[in-house]
């Protein structure tokens, strides 16, 4: 007999006294002198999708590879839960219910879907043999709820589509229980009924009570599916504001200037127009 | 459980009978067999016939074919763990000069240091296993080494072994100062195969029967697990056919190295001592499979149960489709590249045992450009140097290959360096042709 991993089940994630799922206070990284993410201070809340948006290099990434273990930070905390959590490596980030969907999707081309969602976490049978129809039966589970439609269970994920590639990515994350799912441009490879699949996905994910962070160049799919907006601008924080209080126009000008919208002035708004 | 994945109706077998697709591509997938597997064994198909004809009948004689085996057995064994080497996107150049460094140490230890050193007397029947044991543990530990630099040095392993190619081999020199080592313990002589080191008539079917037995078994074991789960199993008449095929092979091997008989001269010596009374025309001693082949095939499943059903194999080919995300994934990507070096030391071991043995002495020559034999029967195996493609089977078969080509172009007195040609078109004709197919599929 092997163990049948159980369905995931959203159980209510740990939540800090303000009802914050996670906090990151004044982080900091440097690569030789460049502060790639200098002071940030950022949260999130269960069911909560949170946007970071940024031009190149604002430090959008380099401050989530801090949450998911990828990247030590030189100083700043991480409050998981109103707890102190000391993320040293991507295990560690997992162990505190965070998963990562990197912009490369981090799939092995050469394996099929199951091996992928179980990569590094493979299930074994007592006697250490890998259970791949354990692997299988969890992953069409899984896949069940995320893209009905997902048949190939048994090819490489090399061959196939973009979307598909995608499911397998999220189904990796969403399968271990995460609580904290940070999506990096989880849309950037796909045609347009693939992004309108994932969209959906992250509705569906956010019901279920999941923390997102969600980084994207596409400031419409930010628009659209975020709560809030953080806008980074070399290396800090512009400004979170509510998604709600912001048009579209605002924020790009905020990305682009990094500065609050109140402290833009009117020529600048009459430039950035005139250029772009 | 019932719901979560929803089986087509099971069509009856009479249906599934009549459903049988038409060309041989998509034979092969609906019965979830590897087709590059079969692809091998078509050519392997072709060359024997073709060298049985271009030869008026020698090649395909039980006496060839059991050659055959004994001769694949050294790169067969090594070829396995080079597999796993150029799937996780590297390169061991130096399993030639290990072998023969290692092979010179056991020579070495079973000649000179445990008689004289330890006191154990020439021929005492303790030598043989310290021996091999001396022999496996170094290669492990050697290989370990050349690992660890290469994960945790980061330095390319095509450097790494480029070096361990030229320091072993200057190390054998060192020390043997050019000497052979000859003759060995009686008892490890054996593991290098011939008529003595071989299971003999009844222990060759015995082994055969239960292969047969294990295979079938595990064959419908796999349907019961799939079914279990409800998944898509393979055809009623794919499974039932592959049985009988893996049935036909395996006796048919077992038969094939049985009627090989041991030398006239050799069968009468052994009547003499054991008193048998030679009946007219000589007395027949079915030679059945030699030990090397054993040591190969034993080789072959555990190393293929370590690449498809171990974690750790599994972790190697994630390193060979996609490195940085094996290594996000959590995997310990270092340690499983070490460990992909200490098995391949540990399979060099294991060769050096059987060519020494079968030698019956160490030169310093001995593994001298095994590694491009063995590089080449994995690549002919199928094994891609893009990283995270290749099988262990397919590794062993590139070899059979390999040395069936040799043994025929022996046969039919190609000279040497014509044979190196010919093998050089073919690895590299049998890769293009490889690449070609892959393209086309995706």
């Amino acid at each position: 007999m092997s163990a049948i991993p159980q369905e995931a089940k959203p159980t209510p994630p740990p939540v800090s006294e303000e009802g914050y799922l996670v906090e990151m206070r004044d982080v900091s990284v440097s690569f030789g002198g460049v502060h790639a993410v200098n002071g940030v201070s950022i949260d999130l809340r269960p069911g909560e999708v949170l946007g970071v948006v940024g031009g190149n290099g604002a430090g959008k990434s380099t401050l989530m590879k801090v949450l998911s273990g990828a990247q030590i930070p030189d100083s700043g905390q991480i409050l998981i839960g109103g707890q102190m959590a000391s993320i040293r490596n991507t295990r560690d980030a997992r162990a505190y219910g965070i998963e990562c969907i990197y912009q490369t999707l981090a799939l092995a081309d050469n394996l099929h879907a199951p091996a992928n969602v179980f990569l590094g976490r493979e299930l074994t049978s007592r006697t250490g043999v890998l259970d791949d129809p354990a692997m299988e039966d969890a992953t069409r589970r899984v896949m069940k709820r995320l893209n009905p439609r997902f048949r190939n269970f048994r090819m490489a994920v090399a061959s196939l589509s973009g979307g598909q590639r995608q499911s397998v990515a999220i189904a990796r994350a969403v399968h271990f229980n995460a609580t904290i799912l940070i999506m990096d441009e989880p849309t950037a490879a796909l045609g347009p009924a693939e992004t309108e699949q994932v969209r959906a996905l992250i509705r569906q994910l956010k019901e279920e009570g999941l923390g997102i962070f969600l980084i994207s160049h596409d400031i419409h799919d930010v628009y659209d599916l975020s709560e809030r907006i953080s806008v980074m601008y070399h290396g800090k924080i512009v400004d979170t504001v509510d998604r709600d209080d912001v048009t579209i126009d605002q924020v790009l000008a905020m990305i682009i200037l990094g500065k609050k919208p109140d402290e833009v002035t009117e020529a600048e708004l009459e430039a950035l127009h005139a250029s772009g | 459980m019932s719901e979560a994945v929803t089986p087509s109706p099971t069509p009856s077998v009479g249906d599934r009978m009549r459903q049988l697709p038409q060309s041989g591509g998509a034979l092969a997938r609906t019965a979830d067999v590897d087709t590059r597997l079969v692809g091998l064994l078509v050519a392997l198909a072709v060359i024997w016939i073709g060298f049985n004809i271009a030869t008026g009948g020698s090649f395909l004689t039980a006496r060839n074919l059991w050659n055959l085996s004994v001769q694949s057995a050294s790169i067969g064994i090594m070829a396995t763990g080079m597999v796993l080497v150029i799937v996780s996107r590297n390169i061991d150049l130096s399993v030639g000069s290990m072998l023969g460094f290692i092979g010179y140490t056991m020579a070495m230890a079973q000649t000179a240091w445990l008689p004289q050193a330890f006191g154990l007397g020439l021929g005492h029947e303790a030598i043989w296993i310290i021996t091999v044991i001396l022999g496996l543990v170094l290669g492990l530990g050697m290989g370990l080494l050349q690992g660890f630099i290469i994960a945790y040095g980061f330095i390319p392993s095509f450097i790494v072994t480029l070096g361990g190619l030229l320091v072993w081999r200057g190390l054998i020199f060192q020390y043997a100062q050019g000497q052979t080592i000859a003759p060995l313990d009686t008892t490890f002589r054996l593991l290098g195969g011939g008529p003595q080191g071989s299971l003999g008539e009844w222990g060759s079917w015995a082994l055969g029967l239960i292969a047969v037995v294990v295979v079938i078994a595990g064959l419908l074991l796999l349907r019961r697990r799939q079914a279990k789960y409800g998944f898509q199993v393979r055809p009623i008449w794919a499974t039932i056919i592959l049985g009988i095929l893996a049935a036909v092979i395996i006796l048919g091997a077992v038969w094939v190295t049985n009627a090989y008989p041991w030398p006239e001269n050799l069968a009468a010596q052994y009547a003499r001592q054991n008193g048998i009374e030679v009946p007219p025309g000589g007395l027949v001693i079915p030679t059945g499979i030699a030990y090397p082949v054993l040591i190969m095939i034993g080789v072959a499943i555990l190393m293929t149960h370590l690449a498809e059903r171990r974690r750790f194999g599994r972790n190697v080919y994630a390193i060979g489709g996609n490195p940085q995300a094996a290594e996000l994934s959590g995997i310990n990507t270092k340690r499983t590249i070490m460990l992909v070096f200490g098995v391949m030391g540990l399979l060099a071991g294991v060769s050096a045992v059987v060519q020494t043995a079968r030698l019956n002495a160490a030169v310093t020559g001995l593994g001298v450009t095994n590694e491009l034999d063995v590089i080449s029967a994995a690549v002919i195996g199928g094994t891609s140097f893009s990283g995270g493609i290749g099988t262990i089977p397919g590794a062993v078969l590139g070899a059979v290959v390999m040395q069936s080509l040799r043994s025929g172009m022996v046969q039919m007195k190609v000279d040497s360096p014509t044979q190196d040609i010919v093998v050089g078109i073919v690895l590299v004709a049998a890769v293009g042709f490889d690449a070609w197919l892959r393209r086309r599929s995706t």
